[in-house]
Formats: structure tokens, C-alpha cells, sequence
């Protein structure tokens, strides 16, 4: 087993324990934490698929700014105390089993789909590194770059105007 | 490595956030979890990116750029999740200022 295969089987590990004990964990506090060691996860696959822009990115905008900001409001609103009232038990239960009904339905109309023996590129190919990204990003997409950030400015604009006291 | 393990590995981080969604209360870890079923998404496209670009180097007839496009793509997703949480978040504030809870079994009406 190569490198790169240790690699890939301990961040899918990681990935998803930590994403099964988001689910699990009753703090909400505990619940973000573990939210934001599954981006982690998930930003070592895109390093592991030579997409360093993604990365960083990744690890910049969701754990180090969105999960933050996730923490922030409950910490505001004071629910890291375990008071989350108690569920239907079977409501749970049938959330979960309908959670793994869907994946088994996806596994298996996928199983037979047209990609057998198509390899995803592992540390090489150099389309993840940011001088081709930022070659296309502002030729070919300059344009909905431009959008996105208008939808920033708006989204600002609406986040004040929701949270502002009335 | 080859593309259905991280077809497989995408797809049971979207249905942990999809049992997630359907077995949580808290409307915050509701969001959360609408966070890690596009963080699965972005996952595949990446990966799926990745393979053409492989596709490329065993046929050089096409362009040598095959696949920015998908990392773009992933690129503008984020984006828009970041815009998205903070209205989001706004939103739920303002609810919670308003009704003192943040279970969704109080939210079920916009009325009121």
C-alpha cells in the first residue's frame, strides 16, 4: 500500500468519523468542532488531489471564517449547554435509517454507471495550482467573478438589514 | 486512485448530512449540515475534475486546460456558501430574538 493510499484510506476515515460524530454529539459546541475537523479532512483530499488553490481556500473561507461564525452564534445564543429537548425516538431512528435508505439507493444505481478503471489524478496534474486557475478564472470567467461579488455586497447589505434592531 | 472510492466517499458524506438534517432538531446543526452535504458535492467535483484531467494526458488531442472548470466551479460554490451563511445566520438570529428557540418544531409557521 502506497503512500498516497494510506493517505487517502486515513483522511476518508477522518472525514467521516468526525461528519457520524456531528451527528451524534448532543452539545452543538462539540458539533462544530467536529464539523470543522471534517473540512479539515476534506481539505487534506484536495491536497491529496493536487488542488491547492481548493485547499487553501477550503480552510480559509469554511473553517476559518463560516465555522467561526457558526461557533459565534451559538455561543451568542448560549445553547452550549446540552439542552436540546429530547426527540421522538423513532423520529430519529427514521431519520437515520431514511439517511442510510438514500445511500444505499445511490450506491447502487451508480454501481454499474460508465466510470470503471477512470482513475482520479493523485499529486500531479498541475490544473489545481493557482496560476492555471487564475488564467481561466479571469479570462473565461471574468464575468460571474464580477457577479459573485455584487452578491457579496448585497448579501452584506441583507445580513445588516435582517440583524439590525428594530 | 480510482474515481469510485471518492464517488462512494462523497455520497456517505452527503447522506450522514441528509440523516442529519431529518434526525436533528437544533436549526444551527441543521445548517451545518447543509454545509457538509456541499462540502461532499465540492468533493466530487473536484475528484471528477481530477479525471479528466487524467483523461487528458492519455488523449493529448484535446485542450491541456480539461478540468479548470469544475475546480472553478467549486470555487463559485464556495462563494456563494459564504454569502448564504451569513444571511443565513442572520436570519436565524433575528428568530431567535423573536421566539426565544431555535427548534424547528417552533419554526413551522411563517406567521407569527
Amino acid at each position: 500500500m502506497s503512500v498516497t493510499q494510506l493517505l487517502f484510506w486515513f483522511l476518508s476515515v477522518l472525514a467521516l468519523g468526525s461528519a457520524l460524530l456531528v451527528v451524534i454529539s448532543r452539545n452543538p459546541v462539540y458539533s462544530v468542532l467536529f464539523l470543522i475537523v471534517t473540512f479539515f479532512a476534506i481539505s487534506g483530499h484536495y491536497v491529496l488531489l493536487n488542488a491547492q488553490f481548493l485547499a487553501i481556500v477550503n480552510l480559509i473561507v469554511y473553517a476559518g471564517a463560516i465555522m467561526v461564525l457558526f461557533l459565534f452564534v451559538i455561543m451568542l445564543m448560549n445553547l452550549n449547554s446540552e439542552m436540546e429537548p429530547r426527540k421522538n425516538k423513532w423520529l430519529k431512528l427514521a431519520g437515520i435509517v431514511a439517511g442510510g435508505c438514500l445511500m444505499l439507493v445511490l450506491v447502487a444505481a451508480l454501481k454499474d454507471a460508465d466510470v470503471k478503471n477512470r482513475i482520479a489524478q493523485t499529486t500531479q496534474g498541475d490544473i489545481g495550482l493557482i496560476k492555471n486557475l487564475g488564467m481561466t478564472l479571469f479570462n473565461k470567467y471574468v464575468v460571474p467573478f464580477e457577479i459573485s461579488s455584487i452578491l457579496f455586497l448585497s448579501a452584506m447589505v441583507g445580513a445588516v438589514v435582517i440583524g439590525k434592531k428594530d | 486512485m480510482p474515481i469510485q472510492y471518492y464517488i462512494v466517499l462523497a455520497l456517505a458524506l452527503f447522506c450522514i448530512g441528509v440523516a442529519g438534517v431529518l434526525a436533528r432538531r437544533n436549526v444551527i446543526i441543521i445548517f451545518m449540515f447543509v454545509e457538509l452535504m456541499l462540502n461532499a458535492a465540492n468533493l466530487l467535483l473536484v475528484a471528477f475534475s481530477k479525471m479528466h484531467h487524467a483523461a487528458w494526458l492519455a488523449d493529448s488531442h484535446s485542450v491541456p486546460t480539461n478540468g479548470t472548470d469544475g475546480q472553478l466551479f467549486v470555487f463559485f460554490i464556495i462563494v456563494v456558501a459564504a454569502a448564504e451563511v451569513s444571511v443565513g445566520l442572520a436570519i436565524i438570529v433575528m428568530m431567535y430574538r423573536n421566539i426565544h428557540s431555535v427548534d424547528v418544531n417552533f419554526l413551522n409557521r411563517l406567521k407569527n
